[in-house]
């Protein structure tokens, strides 16, 4: 196997450049740059010494396998953080016989091979390294430390349970069984489906805390829409003009409103137009406004007929406030920071109820598994005598749970997991 | 004394026992010479233990042995003295035939089907040794100094290898009440290297019959209609009796508490695993301490015979003591012992050194079957038999191998789970090691196996023709159920509920319903009532659980999938790093031939195997 290095930190010029060394000739480097045996787990300032030339004072640490990253050796070379030093180390690297540069996500990959993470938490991982807000970092934090797995794990003991309960009735029938399992494996049953229910609510938000919440400001045309975009992003992300019908695409601004990834979204004015391509940007202003998870509709004045219907959480405002008697106004700020608010407080609140899961891929398994259980509880309803059958079910609730955590069809996720890592990870 | 020409066996089979009548009678079949050595040629086809054959799991066992036109079947159906459906009232999937055995039939029938074999030859002798020529088992030897050549060995010794009686704290050599050990057989094997473990197993005390009270116990009838386990018959020919029903109690508890340290097995001069399954009286005693009350099955050991086998009180308890806790059970106040209870303890070899063959991975020309390879049970041994028969003549006689497949026969379910996983405790089949259990059910077991037996040449006319028929019906049978079109209304007419989703449904999708019968079909369209009642029951069985076994196909192809992948015999576990040590230990004594076969290995993680795939796919890259 070869001993694979990259750049972990980012490229460029930095205080501190990292290069990860894993593999089995990881420790071969401290003979390579003339460096003395190390103390495991300690940092330790060391030259390193490439064909009788100092390339860099550096902090070097050893992580012997298989308490280390990988679960392989692992060596971690925290270098100044210029170019030059960089590719120095880097090219006196490849020349060494059995290392070649990383693949991307091939430390992850490794990990996951050599079981110091399981599925979930490589995409926990992943998403961890992606994080740009608070609510972020936490959400994948969870992940990472494998609370997905978890929660499967023990679903899936509770479901065994209740196999093993009903195999019991079919296999041992001529001997002696603990008299009526029945109201044991419903139980098991309803909890285990109660919570899948819940994991699948919470799945969605979760998805939104990875992916960011789609906030739409809509209303008719010069409401001030763009202005307001403009006001909450910081800078001038839209063309705004006093011609009604500026914007015609949809312009999307990610920002962080406290902690909470959103995504604000500036749509057409609202009316009715001759022309095609504005006619166009109409129907998919109300067509995003509709999926985006809030609205914040503008109005020129409280008579105004609202042009799109709002929902629970949507805030309704009277623009130019500068100028109407009216809640908020873009150009001279007032209000701006209260609707910042406003729109951060909903949103936090969603969060607080965002599940473990946060992937597609989590919820289709989850579904599959609470589908086939409801079949399982129907069946035993019906025709209880039918154990087998209800075996079978239970057995696809329980494969469809193993896929969470990778423990079925691996082959095909791997891939399209790991190519969502960069190199060094 | 008997003798034997060089040439004249393609196949010895060592041991005249379930899986030794069965392996030879397989090769036979296949076209082998065979010559079965056992040590009495009154041996052959006894019953140890309880006298049943069947039951759940075991039951299908019988049925795929006989698909292939094995013994087991036949021979039990002559013998069957009460026939007993199991789980009747559940799906047809986990039915399983069980039938009491009248001992004597049973063993009078099975000599005559292996005396009656013109290729097959019985030597009464002791093997102590093995003929071998460039490491390859050509033979064997016997005590007496004859030597028998031939091109395979099966060997079929059950308990009999260093076999160790228990009586409470008595203990003496042997395989089995009144007969010696194979030890010299042992240590020989030994000497090629096989890891060897030892187990233990138990049998209750045997009671003279007009000793019971029969008057205070329960009776338990055979079925009305009884289900029989070969293709080929059609009704008991034995006269049929009823079993006895009793119970322990809790001054029997008392007894067996308070001498338990006098028991073998819990007095500590018992090392073997016994079987979780088929626990002692004094394990259930400590294990179900809350019980106050355990079912014992008063079994008769035949219609001519005396005695009776009180099933479920297996011990290794002193005479005395068993004869004091059988007494303070309800009608056995008199009961008399005729033979004490004991444990026996054995040597098994790790099946995880034999191929799916059932050859010894690395001594070409042995194969091993039954209890040597650590299982439990008559049905478990006939089976492995079978396959070691079928692939020892097909070594002889350059044959194709016969592989079996989780997907389509509890044979290939139980092989596979031992080659792989091996065994920590006695290993018995149940219908929860088959996940595909929906589709390999005892009333299909010729629809699977049948063909496959008439493709290895081990299937006799009569089967053929019978299958045939039976096919013949039943398919034209099933075309015109899926010929004939019924309306949600048409089939709520006649009481299934079917939703009004306007979706077509013919009248086989119609019989998957759990509800629906095949008289419900006959109501709608009179003219099917030409089919006959078992093609009727049969379709009835079959489309139950189309809908799972649709579902499960695509299960079925990833199997196939991973089974495709070969790993080569010298694949190099230790050259993958990432593998923990623990891991690649059990696949070195496991050496899976395929990636499916690895991933159940126990402990086997994704990981691992993605690991052993990508090395796969890296040598075969290289090859090509």
């Amino acid at each position: 196997m070869d001993t694979i290095f990259a750049l972990a930190s980012a490229r460029g010029k930095s205080g501190v450049a990292v290069v990860r060394i894993s593999g089995p000739s990881a420790m071969s480097v401290f003979s390579v740059f003339d460096v003395r045996t190390l103390i495991p787990r300690k940092a330790q300032l060391a030259e390193l010494c490439w064909k009788q030339e100092v390339l860099d004072q550096a902090i070097v640490i050893a992580f012997p396998s298989p308490a280390s990253f990988t679960g392989e050796d692992v060596v971690e070379l925290h270098l100044h953080g210029s170019i030059a030093t960089v590719s120095g180390v880097l090219s006196a690297l490849t020349g060494l016989e059995g290392f070649r540069i990383a693949e991307p996500g091939e430390f992850t990959r490794r990990a996951l091979e050599n079981e110091q993470l399981d599925l979930s938490q490589v995409e926990g991982l992943s998403d961890l390294i992606e994080a740009e807000t608070e609510a972020q970092r936490r959400q994948a934090f969870r992940v990472f430390s494998g609370a997905l797995g978890h929660k499967a794990e023990s679903w899936r003991s509770d479901l065994l349970r209740a196999s093993a309960l009903l195999e019991a009735t079919i296999d041992f029938v001529d001997e002696e069984v603990p008299i009526d399992v029945y109201p044991e494996v419903r139980s098991l049953l309803v909890s285990v489906s109660e919570e899948l229910q819940s994991e699948i609510e919470g799945s969605t938000v979760a998805e939104r805390v990875r992916d960011g919440f789609e906030v739409a400001i809509v209303g008719r045309p010069n409401v001030g829409k763009s202005t307001l975009l403009n006001a909450l992003a910081g800078r001038d992300a839209a063309l705004t003009s006093d011609i009604a019908g500026t914007t015609r695409d949809v312009i999307e601004v990610r920002m962080d409103l406290k902690g909470v990834p959103v995504t604000l979204l500036d749509t057409a004015g609202l009316r009715v137009s001759q022309d095609v391509v504005e006619t166009l940007g109409i129907e998919k202003a109300i067509e995003r406004a509709e999926q985006a998870d809030m609205r914040v509709v503008l109005l020129e004045s409280r008579a105004e007929e609202l042009p799109i219907k709002p929902r629970t959480d949507d805030i309704v405002l009277v623009s130019k406030a500068d100028l109407v008697e009216g809640d908020i106004s873009a150009a001279t700020g007032q209000g701006v920071d209260e609707l910042i608010e406003r729109i951060s407080d909903r949103l936090l609140e969603r969060v607080s109820s965002a599940g473990i899961a946060t992937r597609e891929r989590h919820r289709v398994a989850m579904r599959n598994a609470k589908n086939a259980l409801g079949i399982a509880m129907d069946r035993l309803d019906a025709s209880p005598e039918l154990a087998e059958m209800v075996a079978e079910d239970l057995r696809s609730a329980v494969r469809s749970l193993d896929s969470l955590v990778g423990r079925v069809d691996v082959e095909h996720i791997l891939g399209e997991i790991f190519s969502n890592f960069c190199i060094g990870k | 004394m008997f003798h034997v020409k060089h040439s004249d066996a393609d196949v010895v089979v060592v041991g005249g026992g379930h899986a030794g009548t069965e392996a030879a009678h397989a090769a036979a079949r296949r076209g082998a010479n065979v010559v079965l050595v056992t040590l009495k040629r009154d041996g052959i086809g006894v019953m140890s233990c309880n006298p049943a054959i069947g039951g759940l799991g075991k039951g299908h066992l019988v049925r795929e042995i006989d698909a292939l036109d094995g013994v087991m079947g036949r021979v039990a159906d002559k013998a069957g003295i009460q026939f007993r459906l199991l789980n009747r009232r559940k799906g047809p999937a986990v039915q399983g035939p069980r039938a009491q055995a009248d001992r004597a039939i049973y063993r009078r029938e099975m000599l005559v089907e292996i005396s009656s074999h013109d290729n097959i030859v019985v030597v009464e002798g002791e093997v102590t040794d093995f003929v071998l020529r460039e490491g390859i088992v050509k033979g064997v030897a016997l005590a007496d100094g004859t030597m028998i050549s031939s091109k395979a060995v099966v060997l079929t010794t059950g308990t009999f290898l260093r076999g160790v009686i228990h009586i409470g704290d008595v203990s003496r050599p042997g395989g089995r009440m009144g007969d010696r050990p194979a030890d010299m057989l042992a240590k020989r094997i030994e000497d090629f290297g096989l890891p060897l473990g030892r187990l233990k197993t138990g049998t209750p005390p045997r009671l003279h019959k007009d000793s019971i009270d029969w008057s205070v116990v329960d009776e338990q009838p055979g079925d009305d209609s009884p289900v029989m386990f070969s293709f080929l018959s059609d009704r008991p020919s034995a006269h049929q009796v009823s079993c006895g029903i009793t119970h322990t109690n809790e001054r029997t508890h008392e007894i067996i508490r308070k001498n338990l340290d006098r028991s073998a097995m819990y007095g500590g001069h018992i090392d073997g695993v016994g079987p979780r399954y088929c626990p002692s009286i004094e394990d259930k005693v400590v294990r179900f301490a809350d019980k106050t009350s355990h079912q014992i099955f008063l079994e008769p050991e035949g219609l001519t015979s005396d005695l009776i086998y009180p099933n479920g009180i297996s011990t290794s308890l002193p005479e005395k003591v068993q004869e004091d806790y059988v007494r303070s059970i309800k009608g056995l106040e008199g009961a008399e012992i005729a033979q004490p209870g004991y444990a026996i303890e054995y040597d098994y070899v790790d099946p995880r050194s034999l191929t799916s063959t059932l050859q010894v991975r690395d001594v070409a020309g042995l194969y091993l079957a039954g209890q040597i390879n650590g299982t439990t049970g008559y049905e478990e041994a006939a089976a492995q038999g079978l396959v070691a028969g079928l692939n020892a003549s097909a070594d002889a006689a350059g044959l194709s191998p016969a592989v079996f497949k989780r997907d389509s026969s509890y044979i290939g379910v139980m092989i596979d789970d031992l080659v792989t996983r091996g065994v920590t405790e006695p290993y018995r089949m149940f219908t929860s090691r088959a996940e595909f259990r929906l589709s390999l059910r005892a009333d299909n077991a010729d629809q699977r196996l049948t063909p496959f037996g008439i493709e290895l040449g081990c299937v006799g006319d009569e089967r053929n023709q019978k299958f045939a028929q039976k096919m013949e019906i039943l398919l034209s049978a099933k075309s015109r159920l899926n010929e004939i079109n019924v309306s949600a209304v048409d089939a709520a007419s006649v009481g299934i509920k079917v939703s009004a989703d306007g979706a077509k449904r013919s009248a086989y999708d119609l019989l998957s319903f759990a509800d629906s019968e095949f008289s419900h079909l006959v109501e709608l369209s009179p003219e099917l009532s030409d089919i006959p009642a078992e093609i009727q029951l049969q379709l009835k069985r079959d489309a139950l659980y189309a809908q799972y076994i649709e579902r499960q196909a695509k299960d079925v192809e990833s199997l196939r999938r991973d089974e495709a992948h070969k790993i080569p015999s010298d694949f190099d576990y230790l050259s993958l790093n990432g593998l923990s040590n623990e891991l690649c230990q059990k696949l070195e004594k496991a050496r899976p031939e395929t990636l499916g076969q690895a991933g159940r290995v126990e402990g086997m993680t994704p990981a691992a195997l993605t690991l052993i795939l990508a090395k796969i796919r890296q040598t075969e890259r290289r090859r090509a």
